[in-house]
C-alpha cells in the first residue's frame, strides 16, 4: 500500500503510523458531557467502504495526514495535511461548550 | 454363539459409563457405522446437515453461520430445548474466521472475568468430540509463552498465579526446561532476544477448526435447527423499536428473537438495524502455513518480544501468525509489511527455519473491541441479542461463546460467566482490558 504524502510524494505504508478513525470529535477539554466523551473514546463508524482516517508520516516529514481510504479495497482516494483542522476550534463539537 | 453374546454383554458391562452410553445410543459416527458403511459401499451416509429452505418464522434466528453462530444454535437446542431455530449464513458454512484462524485453544488470561469464561470454554473443549460425536482433533499439547526479560517473567508469574488462583493450570518453566522441550529453539545467550523462561499452560492446545464448524453444524441440524447458507441478511423487520425478524436475499423471515454473531461484520449488520456506531473496529489478521516438516514443535509457542505464535499441524505444516496489519480493513487479505515482520520474528526464535518455504497465507476480518474483551449480551434493541468483539481470540471461545449466548437468548439474561461482557461497560467504566492497552483496538 502506498500513501501519497502531500509533502514527500508516494511512500510505502511502513513509513506511516496509523492513528485511527478521523471522524471522532474530541469534546472541549473542560466538557462534562459524558455522552460526547464516550462517543469520542469508544464509538466507531467502522465503515466497509471509504473511511476518513488520520495517519502520521512518522518515517518521513512527520506530518499528520487526513486520508480517505477504502476499507474493502485499501484504495486511497484523497490525502491532505490534517493540520488545517488539527487543534482548531472547528474540530471540537460546537454543542460541547463547557 | 451364546458365549460370544455373553462376551459382548460382559464387554458392555465393563465399559466406562461414557463409552457405554455411546455404544447403546449407536452413534452416527462410530467404528461400527464406519465398518458397516465400508462393507455396503458407503451409500447410507446422511449429509452432515440438510439444505432447507427458510421457513416463514422461527423462535430464534441466529445471524452468522460461523463457529459461534453454530455453537449457539447447538446449545440452544441441546441445553434449552429450543429447536425451532435458523442459522443464516451469507456465504457457505465455515467460510469466515472459523476456517481462517490458527486453531489455538487456551485459557491463560489475567482478569477473572476472562479467566472464568475461557476456562469454561476449555472444559467444554475437553469433552467436545464426545459431546458432538465428531472428532474435532482437540490436542492438549500445551501453550508456552516465552519471556525475554526478568520483568516479563515476573509478569508471567503474576498471570500464572492469577490463573492458578481460579483453578486453571499454569507453570513457570526455566530456560533449561524449555530447551529440553523444544530443541530447535535458539535459547542461547547470544540470541537476538535471549529467553529467560516461560509460562506454560499444559491443558492448552489446538483443534481442527473445520471439524468444529462441521461438528456443531451436524449436532444442531440433527436436533432440528435449519442451517441456511447463501442467505445474506439485508435488513431487520421491526415493530416500533422491537426487532421481529430479518429481510434476506431469500425473503423475509420472522422470529421472536434475533441473535447477531457476525464477528468482523458486526458494524455492518448493526447499521442495518439503525445503530450507526459500535465500540468495534474491523481489522485484518493474517495467518501463514509452511510446507510440511517432520515433527518439530509439539506445543503452541508464543514469542514475548513481538507478536508471534506458532504450532505444528498434524499434517506437519507450521501454522503461525503475528500482529494485525494495523489499520481498519474488511479485506480478507493482508499486506506485505506484516508478512516480513512475522517471518523475521520466526527467524529470531528458530534461525534453522530460514530455508523453509511458506505455502500459503490468508487473512480474516477481526472484530476488535475497545478493551480486547468480547460482548455477549441481550439487546441493544428489544428482540435482539448480540455476540461480538472477539478480537483475534474467538476460536478458543467457540464452545463457551455459544453456550453463554444460548443461555442469554433462552433466559433473556446473561449467565454469570458472561455477565461482565456487556455493551455498556465502556460507558460505565467497567472495561475488561487484559492487556492494559486502552481504547486502541489495533493494539489488543
Amino acid at each position: 500500500m502506498l500513501i501519497t504524502c502531500p509533502y514527500c510524494g508516494p511512500r510505502d505504508v511502513i513509513e506511516f503510523t496509523y492513528q485511527g478513525d478521523g471522524n471522532r470529535q474530541r469534546p472541549q477539554p473542560a466538557s462534562q458531557n459524558l455522552d460526547a466523551w464516550n462517543a469520542y473514546v469508544y464509538d466507531r463508524l467502522n465503515p466497509a467502504g471509504d473511511h476518513n482516517e488520520i495517519w502520521q508520516h512518522s518515517g518521513g516529514c512527520r506530518a499528520h495526514l487526513r486520508v480517505v481510504r477504502n476499507t474493502l479495497t485499501h484504495e486511497i482516494s484523497s490525502t491532505a495535511f490534517a493540520r488545517g483542522d488539527h487543534n482548531s476550534v472547528a474540530r471540537h463539537r460546537a454543542e460541547d461548550k463547557p | 454363539m451364546a458365549q460370544s453374546w455373553l462376551c459382548v454383554g460382559h464387554l458392555l458391562y465393563s465399559l466406562p459409563p461414557s463409552l457405554k452410553w455411546m455404544t447403546i445410543r449407536m452413534a452416527e459416527y462410530s467404528a461400527f457405522s464406519l465398518l458397516k458403511n465400508a462393507l455396503t459401499g458407503n451409500k447410507d451416509w446422511r449429509p452432515a446437515w440438510r439444505k432447507p429452505d427458510p421457513k416463514a418464522s422461527y423462535d430464534v434466528i441466529v445471524i452468522g453461520g460461523g463457529g459461534h453462530g453454530l455453537s449457539t444454535a447447538y446449545y440452544l437446542a441441546k441445553e434449552h430445548g429450543i429447536t425451532n431455530v435458523a442459522v443464516l449464513e451469507k456465504g457457505w458454512l465455515g467460510s469466515g474466521n472459523v476456517g481462517r484462524n490458527t486453531t489455538a485453544v487456551r485459557s491463560n488470561y489475567l482478569l477473572p472475568a476472562n479467566t472464568r469464561f475461557y476456562e469454561h470454554s476449555m472444559k467444554l473443549w475437553e469433552n467436545l468430540a464426545h459431546d458432538l460425536n465428531y472428532n474435532v482433533m482437540f490436542s492438549q499439547r500445551g501453550c508456552l509463552n516465552l519471556a525475554h526479560t526478568p520483568a516479563q517473567l515476573d509478569d508471567y508469574a503474576r498471570r500464572g498465579n492469577a490463573m492458578r488462583h481460579l483453578g486453571v493450570d499454569a507453570e513457570l518453566m526455566t530456560t533449561a526446561e524449555i530447551a529440553r522441550l523444544m530443541p530447535a529453539l535458539d535459547v542461547s545467550a547470544t540470541a537476538r532476544f535471549p529467553i529467560v523462561g516461560g509460562l506454560m499452560q499444559r491443558r492448552a492446545g489446538t483443534a481442527r477448526h473445520d471439524a468444529v464448524a462441521w461438528g456443531y453444524a451436524r449436532g444442531a441440524d440433527r436436533r432440528g435447527v435449519d442451517i441456511i447458507e447463501n442467505c445474506e441478511v439485508t435488513g431487520f423487520l421491526r415493530d416500533g423499536d422491537r426487532i421481529t425478524g430479518v429481510t434476506t436475499t431469500r425473503g423475509e423471515i420472522r422470529a421472536k428473537k434475533v441473535a447477531v454473531a457476525v464477528a468482523g461484520s458486526t458494524g455492518q449488520v448493526m447499521r442495518l438495524a439503525g445503530i450507526e456506531t459500535m465500540p468495534i473496529e474491523s481489522h485484518v489478521l493474517q495467518a501463514f502455513v509452511t510446507e510440511s516438516l517432520k515433527p518439530f514443535i509439539d506445543t503452541v509457542l508464543t514469542f514475548g518480544m513481538g507478536h508471534f505464535y506458532m504450532s505444528q499441524s498434524d499434517k506437519g505444516g507450521l501454522v503461525y501468525g503475528g500482529d494485525l496489519d494495523g489499520y481498519n480493513s474488511y479485506a480478507q487479505r493482508g499486506s506485505l509489511p506484516i508478512v516480513d515482520e512475522v517471518m523475521s520474528e520466526m527467524l529470531a526464535l528458530f534461525p534453522g527455519l530460514a530455508r523453509v518455504r511458506m505455502l500459503r497465507s490468508w487473512g480474516g476480518v477481526c472484530d476488535m473491541s475497545m478493551d480486547g474483551s468480547p460482548i455477549i449480551t441481550t439487546g441493544p434493541l428489544p428482540g435482539m441479542y448480540l455476540n461480538c468483539g472477539w478480537c483475534y481470540g474467538g476460536f478458543k471461545a467457540t464452545p463457551a461463546s455459544g453456550w453463554c449466548f444460548a443461555w442469554t437468548i433462552a433466559k433473556d439474561e446473561p449467565h454469570d460467566l458472561n455477565a461482565a461482557f456487556t455493551l455498556d461497560r465502556f460507558y460505565r467504566g467497567l472495561v475488561i482490558d487484559d492487556k492494559g492497552q486502552g481504547a486502541t483496538p489495533r493494539l489488543h
